[in-house]
């Protein structure tokens, strides 16, 4: 049995020359049943995530709350402001002169809106992320340069050491390595 | 769509690059030291920046009756200062974000540099009306927050009140919106790195980025959002600065085109800037075939477009003083154009109407020493509008027993040179530490106009054959 084995790694690697072979290499691990893939590239490649099977992204609907948020914040605070804890009656007009507060809502919406877009981010990407196995392939600091780079992880059910090996070598990248944990 | 079709775009990277070449290009100019040339227009920069330094310390200490106001002229030097460098900003948030979302890939080899300048220019604009309040010590006063001075709130109706907010907003989006394009070029520089502290710092400021697929994924999302988030906020802040003038009762301010006449007009010398910067930037760190002269003549044709719609704006206002039937703007304008200021006036429509209709002619669209010398003319031109707008709207008002002029003392003129020198300092530190051309972003539109798959040694032929055609 090679279970033993499987543990001790984090995934197996293989390096490719361009990205549309690390698009069809990808392609064909993922028809094969594979699912804890990931690929790595130097810039985004566009028809990459669809490949992997990554879904819609739930970065959107967290920017709509932020946004929401924000304007709720802004709108507050100057109503509560001007109409509850500090009332001036400047020639009997109205407390609540909301069309002069759009402007700032305005800006607190992008404000609260981007803030959640980056910290989204960072949360769902797990940034800051102080350690990752990837960077124990010596090679794969090519991957922010020219090279690219696929991973079969070994916390994946199909996954088996020799099998999957073997299945990476038939897609011929230019090298397999294993991804120490 | 470019797979199907056998004729190519012309690539917007010259030179035929790999991948690999890109990043050494880029990185080659922080790898190495500074050149005699980088040292030469740092030690001018910097030692303006201590004249403007030197200036501000004392205008604080002695407060700001240094300046040449008077009881009519109460805004003048300062506040177009403030406009201006607010200004050149917006044409950073233009190519990072607007272009972006109307798909305009030749952006990626000059967005960096170009957000650099707008979290630069917001800091010189950030500067002035921080002196301007008298006491900038006592700067924080101006932030909504329970305090014990009254129950006291700051007035939400008040358009200077909206600046500080959407000043504020604008710098911090930019410079986030510029940090979240570095990470994954900080995380090349990192894998780069042969020092241990080199490597230590990347290794924190590109927060262990490793170009996973989702993360590039989630990356792009985030990046289409901010530059949706960005596009209204920076149409909204010279909005806002222009409705310190609109929403006011003066003759000469009080102007419903003032908002899309200021937006356009900041783009209009933001991207003047741009080009002042790109031209020095692409001869001196040799990045010619990722600046190319398509891109300069792009930039060209930006500044043409919104040259053209400050041109209208300045004939509306003229048009809108005469049909108005109202004495005073009319006044206001005839006063413009003809009195004590006329000369700002018409070197203002010279430089930013006249001028730069030379910009129809494609020869000169793509002639360096034109373009730098159209920029430099354009953002004088520019300077010169804000001053305008500014102070001859206010120097006769509608008393002409309070009929004032204005003359700046050298303290306004050595500030103002210390905000350039800032920037100045500013952008060669940039070009030094930070990579000049977003690494990752290029190498994504390198196939742009490529074949697929293509080697290197056809697509020279193909491309001789195909140049002349465009689809």
């Amino acid at each position: 049995m090679t279970e033993n084995k499987d543990n001790e790694l984090y995934g197996l690697m293989a390096e490719f020359d361009t990205s549309e072979e690390l698009v069809e290499a990808s392609r064909k691990t993922y028809d094969a049943g594979y699912r804890n893939l990931d690929a790595y590239t130097p810039f985004p490649v566009e028809e990459l995530p669809e490949v992997v099977g990554f879904k819609k992204p739930i970065l959107p609907r967290i920017v709509l709350i932020g946004a929401l948020v924000g304007m709720t914040l802004g709108f507050g605070m100057q109503y509560f402001a001007s109409a509850i804890h500090y009332p001036l009656n400047i020639g009997g007009r109205p407390l609540n002169s909301w069309p002069s507060f759009i402007p700032i809502t305005f800006e607190m919406t992008i404000l609260v809106a981007a803030f959640a877009a980056v910290l989204g981010m960072f949360a769902l990407n797990g940034l800051p992320q102080p350690y990752h196995p990837v960077f124990n392939v010596p090679r794969f600091k090519l991957a922010s340069r020219d090279r690219f780079f696929l991973c079969i992880e070994s916390v994946d059910p199909k996954f088996d050491l020799a099998g999957t090996r073997e299945f990476l070598r038939a897609l011929q990248p230019a090298d397999v390595f294993d991804v120490e944990p | 769509m470019s797979m199907r079709y056998s004729i190519l775009r012309k690539p917007i990277i010259e030179g035929d690059k790999s991948l690999g070449q890109i990043t050494d290009d880029v990185a080659r100019t922080l790898e190495t030291g500074p050149t005699r040339l980088w040292w030469f227009a740092f030690m001018i920069s910097f030692s303006v920046l201590v004249v403007g330094i030197a200036a501000v310390s004392y205008q604080i200490k002695v407060g700001i009756g240094t300046w040449g106001l008077n009881k009519t002229v109460g805004w003048a030097f300062d506040i177009t200062n403030f406009v201006f460098w607010v200004g050149i900003g917006h044409a950073g948030t233009l190519i990072s974000a607007i272009l972006f979302l109307f798909r305009q890939r030749w952006r990626t080899s000059i967005n960096r540099s170009a957000e650099a300048m707008t979290v630069f220019a917001v800091i010189c604009a950030g500067i002035f009306p921080l002196i301007h309040m008298g006491r900038p010590w006592l700067f924080f006063w101006i932030a909504p927050y329970p305090n014990f001075r009254g129950p006291l709130w700051v007035n939400f109706r008040s358009p200077l009140l909206w600046d500080f907010f959407a000043i504020s907003t604008y710098f911090t989006i930019s410079l986030v919106f510029w940090y979240i394009g570095l990470i994954p070029d900080l995380a090349t520089l990192r894998d780069r790195a042969k020092s241990k502290i080199k490597k230590a710092v990347y290794r924190i400021t590109s927060f262990g980025w490793n170009g996973s697929v989702r993360t590039w994924h989630r990356y792009e999302t985030v990046y289409i959002l901010l530059a949706a988030l960005a596009t209204p906020l920076v149409l909204s802040v010279h909005s806002i600065v222009s409705m310190d003038f609109a929403t006011s009762v003066i003759p000469g301010w009080h102007t419903t085109i003032f908002p899309p006449y200021f937006v356009a007009g900041a783009i209009f010398s933001g991207f003047a800037m741009v080009l002042t910067l790109m031209i020095i930037a692409r001869k001196v760190l040799n990045y010619q075939e990722y600046i190319t002269l398509d891109h300069i003549e792009k930039m060209c044709k930006v500044i043409l477009t919104t040259g053209g719609i400050v041109g209208l704006a300045y004939a509306t206002e003229m048009f809108m003083a005469w049909y108005s039937v109202n004495e005073y703007e009319r006044f206001a304008f005839i006063n413009r154009a003809l009195g004590p200021f006329a000369w700002a006036y018409w070197t203002m429509v010279s430089c930013n109407v006249i001028i730069p209709q030379l910009l129809w002619i494609k020869k000169l669209r793509r002639s360096i020493v034109v373009v730098f010398l159209m920029s430099i003319v354009i953002n004088i031109g520019m300077w010169f509008e804000r001053f305008v707008i500014i102070v001859t709207s206010i120097h006769r008002d509608f008393l002409p027993s309070s009929w004032a002029l204005y003359k700046p003392t050298l303290i306004e003129i050595a500030t103002l040179l210390g905000s350039f020198g800032l920037f100045f300092t500013a952008f060669l530190l940039f070009a030094r530490f930070i990579p000049f051309i977003a690494i990752g972003e290029v190498k994504g539109v390198l196939s742009y106009g490529r074949r697929k798959n293509h080697k290197p040694a056809t697509i020279q032929n193909s491309e001789q054959e195909l140049e002349a055609v465009e689809i």
